[in-house]
């Protein structure tokens, strides 16, 4: 299994140093979660097929300048578990849980214009029912917010760990499995911005 | 074993296993009047036969569940458990209240029973699989509190474990959502969610978590694989488990009057039910393939492995065949469902009820594991009863696919009754596989008392 993950970077490192950052059992999970996500995805482009005109218009009604905006919040916040994870390899536990904080609070900025966005959505009549589009639209941007909840869990539960200075080299364990899972939510997101929001 | 009280499970083993032969007779007596149509009319007609055959199953499953309780959670928490008495009298409480209904239906008409035990009071019985009688269903929730009491007092004061936490989750469960039975509202649509919201989220929701706690803990004990090990597993386990069941209850949705999305989220979450079942093979294999010790039990690792593939080809591959809402469409209601129900209840819970007493019944007796020679005649009665009902189910199915072609997708499509006809060689060869399941069946029981030299206790 370890081997797996390594075959794409250049140059390989020797076969000792092969390594699953994380735990197997989230790469199980996230496995099982893009899979989910997938599905979803192709259930809403065979649909989109047979309705183009009906998508087209009211994903022009959606507030794109608002879904790039979370796009740039989410990507900022994977960006500042990197640094996270990269602060706990050199020992910087305190700067780890700043960018962790950091982290947390572009995931808090997502979640908030998202209520917003849902708020104006329900005030013009959207509902699962209203159109095969809103029932993609919300369907797909709700599992996603759900899961940006759990990741906002997971963020909190590694930076009461960075801050109790749990993780350092040699036992970064659980804080690559937390950021594993972070990721996860921002690459999904990156692949349902455009296309529910951007791609006609 | 290592607790005195443990002892309370063998009662609920044994009474298990007797229900299980009793669930198999009425199996095989429907079978046969699917096409002899007047077989033992008047006397047990064929929709007394169908729910004393599916109530039975319940019931035994639910024994088996509790035997299991009881033996695992004082080991799994070190410590003795909190009434063994209390086990003792749930344990008759139990047994006289499902004869006498059971006797119920098979001696006073429904109607009848319905009116003589209150259903005008509070309206319950007529839904199938929650048949039962008002006094049983209170009866029901009586004992399960009483054993959820007892089970919890005994975590409360020992070691907490992930195994024992997960199943004590799966059980809470399972009498939580009981408790929907009693609610039968006049609203049809209602009714179907209310009703669905017991019968799915039991086998395809907190059922799992007793599923896969009671192969996790087989697992460490036969294998002698670290619990850490196991135990992530196992949460990976429970977590796919509940996220795609409780969503995929949407499957059930489809054409009851629920709304369109249903169609999509329904097949979309239930599509990947399959995936905690194709973990829990995965997980059952990895584990034996590292194991740390040969266990003299090979006959419970049998099962265990068994429980995994057939688990996942019954309810993961069987469930997703007819799934998906355009592919339902067709086949809901049709022999499909019943290929798909037979072997998922069988693969799944039946297998796993089998896997803990194969496994705990030696030690109950005073002894690791079973002589050779009842080892190998358990072997036996796996494989007898497996590849019974991989028969009973692929006959199923393709009475199913007939069925679905001449009655719903021809150009002229027949009758239901017509096309029963049409199907009948399927339900003989049905009924053929079914006894030789009941066979097997048969070599379980005898395996039990075969003597031979045993292997000694491990310590």
């Amino acid at each position: 299994m370890n081997t797996a993950s390594a075959t794409a970077l250049t140059p390989a490192p020797p076969a000792a140093q092969y390594r699953l950052a994380g735990d197997l059992a989230i790469w199980i999970f996230i496995l099982a979660e893009l899979l989910a996500f997938g599905v979803f995805f192709s259930a809403y482009a065979f649909t989109r097929a047979h309705h183009v005109e009906l998508f087209d218009a009211e994903q022009r009604a959606l507030h794109r300048d608002v879904g790039a905006l979370n796009t740039a919040l989410l990507l900022t916040a994977s960006y500042f578990v990197v640094r996270a994870v990269q602060a706990a390899e050199r020992f910087a536990a305190r700067a780890s849980s700043h960018w962790l904080l950091g982290a947390m609070v572009c995931g808090a900025g997502f979640i908030v214009l998202k209520l917003f966005e849902y708020g104006a959505a329900f005030d013009q009549g959207v509902s699962l029912s209203s159109s095969p589009f809103h029932m993609f639209y919300l369907s797909l941007t709700f599992f996603h917010f759900m899961h940006v909840i759990l990741g906002m869990v997971i963020l909190a539960a590694l930076w009461f760990g960075a801050r109790a200075g749990r993780y350092q080299p040699g036992d970064m364990n659980g804080m690559e499995t937390g950021a594993a899972y972070w990721h996860m939510v921002d690459l999904v997101w990156l692949i349902l911005f455009p296309l529910v929001y951007v791609i006609h | 074993m290592q607790y005195k009280s443990q002892a309370v499970a063998m009662p609920y083993f044994i009474a298990a296993i007797g229900l299980f032969v009793g669930q198999i007779i009425f199996g095989l007596i429907m079978g046969l009047q699917y096409v002899v149509g007047d077989f033992l009319f008047p006397e047990i007609p064929f929709n007394v036969a169908r729910m004393v055959h599916t109530n039975l199953l319940i019931v035994w499953l639910l024994f088996g569940f509790m035997g299991a309780a009881y033996y695992l959670v004082p080991e799994e928490t070190e410590t003795e458990l909190y009434s063994p008495k209390l086990a003792l009298i749930l344990f008759w409480v139990f047994l006289v209240a499902g004869a006498l209904t059971v006797l119920g239906y098979l001696f006073v008409p429904y109607a009848t029973l319905a009116q003589a035990t209150g259903n005008d009071l509070l309206a319950t019985m007529g839904r199938e699989f929650l048949e039962q009688p008002l006094p049983t269903k209170l009866g029901i929730v009586v004992v399960a509190l009483a054993f959820l009491f007892n089970i919890s007092m005994t975590m409360l004061k020992g070691r907490k474990t992930a195994i024992s936490m997960v199943l004590l989750l799966g059980l809470w469960g399972l009498a939580i959502f009981f408790l929907f039975s009693f609610y039968n509202p006049h609203n049809l649509v209602k009714d179907k969610f209310y009703w669905w919201f017991v019968v799915h989220l039991w086998v395809e929701g907190v059922w799992e978590l007793i599923l896969a706690a009671l192969l996790a803990f087989v697992l460490i004990k036969v294998t002698g694989v670290d619990r850490e090990v196991i135990e992530k597993w196992l949460y990976v386990i429970i977590t796919l488990a509940l996220v795609t069941g409780i969503i995929g209850t949407g499957h059930h949705y489809y054409w009851i009057g629920a709304p369109e999305y249903w169609q999509w989220w329904g097949s979309i979450f239930s599509a990947l039910e399959p995936i905690p079942f194709f973990a829990m093979t995965v997980f059952a294999f990895n584990m034996v393939n590292r194991r740390r010790r040969e266990h003299p039990n090979k006959a419970a690792v049998l099962w265990a492995l068994g429980t995994g593939v057939m688990a996942f080809l019954g309810a993961g591959v069987w469930g997703f065949l007819h799934t998906l809402a355009p592919v339902n469409f067709y086949t809901h209601g049709t022999q499909i469902t019943a290929a798909h129900g037979h072997m998922a209840f069988y693969g799944a819970y039946v297998m796993v009820v089998i896997t803990i007493i194969s496994y705990a019944m030696p030690l109950l007796r005073g002894r690791a594991a079973n002589s050779e020679k009842a080892q190998v005649l358990e072997m036996w009665s796996f494989w007898l009863m497996t590849i019974a009902m991989v028969f009973i189910t692929l006959f199923l199915t393709a009475a199913g696919i007939l069925q679905v072609w001449l009655q719903r997708v021809s150009d002229t499509p027949m009758s239901f009754m017509t096309a029963q006809d049409q199907v009948a060689l399927f339900y003989w060869m049905r009924e053929w596989a079914g006894v030789v399941f009941f066979i097997g069946l048969l070599t379980y029981l005898a395996s039990f008392f075969v003597k031979g030299e045993a292997k000694a206790v491990a310590s």
